[in-house]
């Protein structure tokens, strides 16, 4: 017997933004159940990781297997209906929609049913449930941020890309967002998470990897970085 | 000018009106949804007037058969909105304004040759559907059934295509579409198929609107380019993809087309271009429409 293979395994990614390269060669894996973290400094690559992943833009060389089979270059939807749900950075809530619609037209896009329901999601953001009739562009950064994350899990995602979710919220939000995201790992959602903050991420990290200029630099685990504070600076702050 | 008479302009400008909005909505909710401008909206317009020609001849050659021609030919010109939509349309979205104009523009040649070929420069008619043939005394002004059935048909249409946009999950999708075409394809939609979905719609609201003309006007080549700057002028006043403002648009359009004629007899057209400079100064976005 064959060990199964990982929930998501990249390997040697290559992406492109027309002539200018930015990825070279990426390879990481990310098990059930884990989460990861891609940790790295503005323009190091790590959205542009996620958008190939998605599909959003296609890879220009490498393997991304999902469960085993080669998803590089499928279009969006198709990556979304395998299980894979995406929380961009910049949240993207569709503005005129209401909280409630922006859920509803998720749970529709993705046609996914699982345990997360319009219920479960007002469970784990009960704010957004006060919010449901509020027009998603009158809402807070903080509030965008849990509805974006909200708004993803209705499509039952077995694999969560979440793309900087503390970025340019107060520090009292975050604080409740780590909350919040904690807890949906612990209710056993996979996670690969981009961070460029360390405590966030290292607060919830199973796994780190470390990026610069498009290739990887550092893996390993996050236990590691917590504890070691000068590979912490050798890695971090150049 | 007694009240009879401006009732009857009055009829006249509102039935203009409703016509129009069944060809303008079309074109304002393919550019609300894709952002493109379909110049091509009229030629779809005229290839329903003729193939519910066709279809009466096919099916009632002594006339007759009209709603089923009309439902028919309406069929017709959405399927062949789908074919143009994954042939050549898909090509278009999110390209220059020039790119969209000068193809849709051509698509308008082709397709007026095509009807020269298939049938002939000749005027055709198609007889009133005989349950509306008779008319009706209102102010002690004389109106046909038929067009009292076309100013009943326009707020019904409106009033149908709101309640699917604002209260129905397809609806929802479709503005979220519109809000973020990628976005909503990375939670799983496959937006291609709606944009199909949308452009089918408009196009069989084309051809029904041309299959409806027919018993009012004559069915000739150069119909669909007349009709298509007058669609481009309603949509212009009521605010680009905007759907009560194609609506009121379209409303105002007649009304000044049929009382500006009183006006400056012999200039017909001047009263709607002078309401149409007048508002694009004023608002440039139209009248319900938003600054971009
Ligand atoms: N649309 C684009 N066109 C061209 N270059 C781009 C585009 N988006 C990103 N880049 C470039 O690609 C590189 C990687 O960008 P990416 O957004 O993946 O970085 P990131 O790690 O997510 O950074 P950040 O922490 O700022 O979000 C950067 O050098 C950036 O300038
Ligand atoms: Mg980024």
């Amino acid at each position: 017997m064959t060990a199964p293979p990982p929930l998501l395994a990249i390997e040697g990614l290559h992406a492109a933004y027309g002539l200018s390269r930015v990825l070279f060669g990426i390879s990481l894996q990310v098990e059930a159940g884990e989460c990861v973290c891609l940790l790295g400094r503005n323009g190091v690559g790590k959205t542009t990781t996620m958008r190939s992943v998605m599909g959003l833009l296609p890879p220009t060389g490498g393997h991304i297997l999902w469960k085993g089979t080669d998803i590089a270059g499928w279009a969006p939807h198709r990556v979304a209906r395998a299980g894979i749900g995406f929380v961009p950075e910049d949240r993207r809530v569709f503005a005129e929609l209401t909280v409630w619609e922006n859920l509803d037209v998720a749970a529709r896009a993705a046609r996914r049913d699982g345990k997360w329901t319009i219920d479960a999601v007002y469970e784990l953001f009960p704010i957004l449930r006060e919010l449901r009739n509020r027009r998603g562009g009158f809402l807070s950064g903080g509030e965008q941020q849990m509805l974006t994350i909200a708004r993803t899990l209705m499509g039952n995602p077995e694999l969560l890309l979440l793309d900087e979710p503390s970025e340019g919220l107060a520090p009292l939000v975050v604080e409740a967002l780590l909350h919040n995201i904690s807890a949906l790992k612990e209710q056993g959602v996979t996670i690969l998470l981009a961070e460029q903050g360390v405590d966030f991420s290292l607060a919830l990290a199973d796994r780190v990897y470390v990026l610069e200029k498009g290739r990887i630099r550092h893996a390993g685990p996050a236990a590691e970085l917590r504890n070691d504070q000068e590979l912490r600076n050798r890695l971090l702050s150049l | 000018m007694s009240p009879s008479f401006l009732f009857s302009q009055f009829m006249g400008g509102l039935t203009t009106a409703m016509f129009l909005f069944l060809i303008a909505s079309g074109l304002s909710l393919v550019f609300g949804v894709m952002r493109v401008i379909n110049f091509a909206h009229g030629s779809f317009y005229m290839l329903g007037a003729y193939l519910a020609w066709q279809a009466v001849q096919w099916l009632h050659p002594t006339g007759g058969g009209f709603w089923l021609a009309a439902l028919c030919a309406a069929l017709g010109v959405g399927i062949l909105g789908v074919l143009t939509e994954r042939v050549f349309f898909r090509a278009l979205y999110g390209r220059e304004e020039l790119y969209q104009l000068l193809f849709t523009y051509a698509l308008v040649l082709v397709l007026g040759d095509a009807a020269k070929f298939l049938w002939g420069t000749d005027q055709l008619s198609v007889s009133t559907p005989p349950a509306l043939a008779g008319s009706v005394r209102i102010f002690g002004t004389t109106q046909p059934l038929y067009t009292m059935f076309i100013v009943a048909i326009g707020p019904a249409i409106a009033f149908t295509l709101w309640l699917l946009l604002s209260r129905t999950g397809a609806g929802r999708m479709v503005r979220a579409a519109q809000m973020d075409r990628e976005m909503l394809d990375a939670l799983g939609a496959n937006v291609a198929a709606i944009y199909t979905a949308m452009f089918a719609l408009s196009a069989f609201l084309a051809g029904l609107s041309g299959a409806l003309v027919t018993p009012i006007q004559s069915i000739v080549p150069g119909m669909d380019v007349l009709i298509i700057v007058q669609a481009f002028i309603v949509v212009v006043i009521g605010g680009m993809g905007s759907l009560w403002g194609t609506f009121w648009g379209s409303v105002i359009y007649g009304q000044v087309l049929s009382f500006g004629i009183l006006i400056f007899p012999g200039f017909s057209l001047f009263s709607v271009f002078a309401l149409m400079a007048v508002i694009l100064i004023v608002r440039p976005w139209g009248l319900f429409g938003r600054p971009l």
